[in-house]
């Protein structure tokens, strides 16, 4: 499965569009995660915890997005885009979509 | 009256550690990326989403980077004094500049990674993940993404 971010892919033709797919997850981390996160935001600096978190959600949500396209018979994902949002403290959504097309 | 001199006191450790410990994180930051930019200054990044034609035959692939940095007690204290006058606020411009810059670099170390030189169509994302009480952002994720075409020999 290729994804891909661009609308065209360099040296391929798209034969079909089979319409948007998407993929989304909620996260949270367990509490020792946000207490870490709570004294970093004392002195600053990369809240790994949530990187992590983020990270793994994104690659879920990506994930899911996959296995909507292959049901729908797509061999690539193209348009891809993300979006994040903050559902509660310490929880994220992470969103991605795109349009299942069939390469050539 | 015992309790309110205790959260003053609490209350200035704080500001005084924020303002050593972020300042110092911030500086040894910059300095690792700075050099980190240096040294992946081949990996060019392009916002088009139109390839030139000599790269039909490079399959294109999906990287990503992404960060999430926190501000310091301190700077969040002088963004919120800030918010009195209005204006600049500088705690939060490097915060954002810092998030960014990083960001951007961990797509560049993906790409590298396989072996491609050139990321086209890259989008940025910022979302605050966490605010507390009074509505000050905490932290911020930055997520970079583009499509790096790979170099096949």
């Amino acid at each position: 499965m290729l994804i891909s971010n661009l609308e065209i892919i360099p040296g391929k033709n798209i034969t079909e569009h089979l319409g948007l797919v998407q993929g989304s997850t909620v996260r949270s981390k367990h509490v020792g995660r946000d207490l870490m996160a709570g004294i970093k935001n004392i002195f600053g600096g990369e809240l790994v915890g949530y990187t992590e978190l983020l990270q793994e959600a994104r690659e879920e949500a990506v994930d899911r997005m996959k296995q909507q396209a292959q049901a729908v018979g797509a061999n690539a994902i193209v348009n891809v885009r993300f979006s994040t949002s903050s559902v509660t403290q310490g929880a994220a959504e992470l969103f991605a979509y795109g349009s299942a097309v069939i390469l050539e | 009256m015992e309790q309110f001199q205790f959260q003053i006191v609490l209350g200035l450790v704080l500001l005084v550690l924020g303002y050593f410990f972020g300042r110092y994180f911030e500086k040894k930051h910059f300095e690792s990326i700075i050099q980190r930019e240096a040294e992946l200054a081949n990996v060019v990044v392009i916002a088009s989403k139109y390839t030139t034609a000599s790269d039909s035959a490079k399959p294109g692939m999906m990287v990503t980077g992404s960060v999430v940095i926190s501000v310091d007690y301190f700077k969040r204290f002088l963004a919120m004094l800030r918010t009195i006058f209005g204006g600049r606020v500088t705690a939060y411009e490097t915060l954002l500049d810092r998030a960014r810059r990083e960001a951007i670099l961990r797509m560049k170390q993906e790409a590298k990674a396989m072996n491609a030189d050139r990321i086209f169509n890259i989008k940025l994302e910022t979302a605050s993940i966490s605010k507390n009480a009074s509505g000050n952002i905490g932290s911020v994720e930055v997520l970079a993404y583009g499509t790096a075409l790979i170099n096949v020999e």
